[in-house]
């Protein structure tokens, strides 16, 4: 797959909750592995089963929104722990953006290090969306990166809606930098030379 | 934008250059690591046969997982030892300096960087753990990472960052009797909320921080995070001077006064411009409890549970949400509220000071028989200073369980979690649904020495009653 992030489209699951917290997202019990590799298997685990494993109504579970690969949420999503399992889970489990009304930090930058872009949109936007693929959950979107645009087809009609994505984010994902140990890499005698000339501290103050 | 602030001077000091996506490249000066969130990023490392570039500047402990009842190898929980072994192997192979379980000075991160002396002024601090905000305490920019950013610093002790805004959070006044650190910041995040931060550093000023012990500074610091901010920090004073002074890492005599001239320069000017300010009068916070299923849904022990009618619509539909979670009516006071379980402990609370101050509470009395209490102490070395100074045996003749180091119950990835519905009186940092290992369990808030009136009394109290008697 290409780096490049520039357009997404696909149909889209509809999570509601405003604070959705990165422990709901994937418990931490589910951090005990050493690889992220069964992540994608234990997205939202307890807001999608009870503890005797049957399952309980949830976008997720609904044979409606099976094979979305966009995630749209409400706001401060992905608050709380900083664990990367939870942009993981939502990777892994097939979600390649999200779009919500508002992001937490580290769960965006997290985000943003495994090439999934994170729209912000306002609050009636956002509303309007979540109604229309709960309504309509073949509504096809259509993410456009570089104009900072979402258009959703439902049902014959069209609408777009603005969205924000902060300026280094959106050229990281237009120009597949998204990854950026490269380019960190490439400065590694700049870095030993600010660290001896500004920063006493790496030679204990000697 | 903020100027003069120390936020400003440490990120221009740290700072490499802009890169061509337009954040800046800032080196990391203090890099801590644990074993859930490093596994994935040495893996990362050797899938390519990368080398760490800077091996002295990372240091590892383990904490999440340990178990703090037996901490024999190899441990029960067979998903743990693999856990452990990784983490030995990769700190081994890479030359980084790992504090064991025969170290002595093995802990909870946050508590273990500050206490050996890691921890300085004028930092910039990383780890794969929100609560890396707890490191601000000594005004150092200290903030939590994802696992592809702690292979980021591994490869190249550096991260590519944008800067955040400054907010300044002013506490002035004198605190009343029985109030703590923590009902300070728990005051702070109820008034601006969960994503009152966002965007934000909390630079902490006022009376009340200068006045505060360094264990102090470090409960409210480390829960910046929990209002939304990455980061919260207090400029450095000689309170930071005199707890870092003759610690295992700290400077050496001779180059002492080298070390307080940098750290004295990275203060924030008088006259620094912030980008924002928040005021609150000490004399108005109380001994606080959560009642919700976010930290900022917290109130003082005196008042009734407030009622979702007036709230804004998100409030409102996360008050409700909270109000079914937690099976407790509005309108009622959150005092008297029965508890199943009493945790102290963590990286907000699991401090020596902290456990005297439950010590006190606990002493000559005992724990309600239908409570189970847990004292963790956050470090080894906190486990011997307390046993040294007898807390333990305060904290057994009251019906405790006095435990081995680790983060416990604060988000039960180990051997303590709450059972079913069950809930808990808790001097962690969240109450997030499901956080202390059960997806019905519940969590409240607040200072250990709180908590520690909630399992004398198995109710939520207040823990003013029981120190007067005590006085
Ligand atoms: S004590 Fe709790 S918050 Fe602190 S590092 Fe451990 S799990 Fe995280």
């Amino acid at each position: 797959m290409s780096l490049e992030r520039k357009v997404i489209s696909g149909r889209a699951v509809p999570i509601r909750g405003n604070e959705v917290d990165t422990d709901r997202i994937i418990p931490a019990r589910f951090l005990k592995e050493i690889t992220f590799e069964r992540m994608g298997d234990f997205l939202f685990q307890d807001a999608r089963f009870n503890e005797d494993g049957s399952e309980k109504k949830h976008p997720l579970n609904d044979a409606h929104y099976k094979g979305a690969n966009i995630m749209v949420v409400e706001n401060n999503f992905g608050c709380g722990s900083s664990r990367e399992h939870a942009p993981q889970s939502i990777l892994r489990y097939g979600i390649v953006a999200l779009i919500g009304e508002s992001f937490a930090e580290i769960f965006a930058g997290n985000c943003k290090a495994l090439g999934v872009p994170t729209l912000s949109a306002n609050k009636s936007d956002i509303q309007m969306l979540l109604a229309t693929v709960e309504a309509d959950p073949s509504a096809t979107l259509t993410l456009d990166v570089d104009s900072r645009t979402v258009r959703i087809q439902s049902n014959g009609k069209e609408d777009v809606i603005q969205v924000t994505l902060p300026d280094a984010r959106r050229q990281s994902f237009l120009d597949g930098s998204w990854d950026e140990l490269g380019t960190l890499k490439g400065n590694l005698d700049k870095i030993k030379e600010t660290a001896a000339s500004n920063l006493p501290y790496f030679t204990n103050f000697t | 934008m903020s100027k003069g602030t120390l936020y400003n001077k440490v990120w221009d000091r740290h700072k490499v250059t802009t890169l061509p996506s337009g954040l800046d490249q800032l080196i990391i000066g203090l890099h801590m690591i644990h074993e859930v969130t490093s596994p994935q990023a040495f893996a990362m490392l050797k899938e390519k046969g990368s080398k760490v570039a800077f091996p002295e500047r990372t240091v590892a402990t383990m904490d999440h997982i340990v178990p703090t009842d037996n901490q024999f190898r190899p441990f029960f929980d067979t998903q743990a030892e693999l856990m452990a072994k990784t983490l030995e192997e990769n700190t081994k192979e890479y030359g980084i300096t790992f504090l064991g379980l025969e170290s002595g000075k093995q802990g909870v991160v946050h508590i273990v960087g500050p206490e050996n002396g890691y921890t300085q002024p004028g930092m910039t601090i990383a780890c794969g753990d929100s609560h890396t905000s707890t490191h601000g305490a000594f005004g150092a920019l200290a903030f939590g990472i994802g696992t592809t950013e702690v292979r980021n610093i591994l490869e190249t002790q550096t991260l590519a960052l944008s800067l955040l805004k400054v907010k300044k959070i002013c506490v002035n006044g004198t605190l009343r009797p029985g109030v703590t650190a923590k009902d300070v910041i728990l005051a702070i995040i109820a008034k601006l909320g969960v994503k009152g931060g966002i965007g934000f550093a909390y630079e902490y000023t006022g009376d009340v921080f200068e006045n505060m012990t360094m264990e102090e500074r470090m409960t409210v610091c480390n829960m910046s995070i929990e209002g939304g901010a990455r980061i919260g920090y207090i400029n450095p004073d000689q309170t930071t001077y005199d707890y870092i002074k003759g610690r295992d890492k700290a400077p050496s005599a001779e180059n002492w006064d080298k070390a307080v001239a940098y750290w004295e320069s990275i203060r924030s000017d008088a006259d620094a411009v912030y980008d924002d300010e928040f005021h609150l009068d000490a004399a108005d916070i109380e001994p606080m409890v959560t009642w919700g299923i976010n930290p900022g849904q917290g109130i003082g022990i005196t008042e009734n549970l407030p009622n979702p009618a007036g709230m804004s619509d998100a409030d409102r539909e996360t008050a409700e949400e909270a109000y079914v979670h937690m099976q407790l009516q509005p309108g009622t006071p959150i005092k008297g509220t029965k508890i199943d379980v009493a945790f102290i402990g963590s990286c907000t609370n699991g401090r020596i000071s902290d456990l005297r101050e439950a010590a006190k509470i606990f002493e000559g009395r005992k724990v309600a028989s239908h409570v189970q209490a847990l004292v963790v102490p956050g470090s080894q070395q906190v486990k011997a200073q307390a046993e040294q100074e007898g807390l333990d045996k305060i904290f057994i003749a009251a019906g405790a369980e006095w435990r081995g180091a680790g983060c416990s119950m604060c988000l039960a990835m180990n051997t303590d979690k709450l059972k079913g519905d069950q809930i808990s009186a808790s001097s962690s940092n969240r109450n997030f649904i499901g956080r202390q290992g059960s997806a019905t369990g519940r969590t409240l808030l607040m200072s250990p020495a709180m908590v520690a009136a909630a399992a004398i009394n198995g109710v939520v109290s207040d823990v003013r009653e029981l120190q007067e008697v005590t006085a």
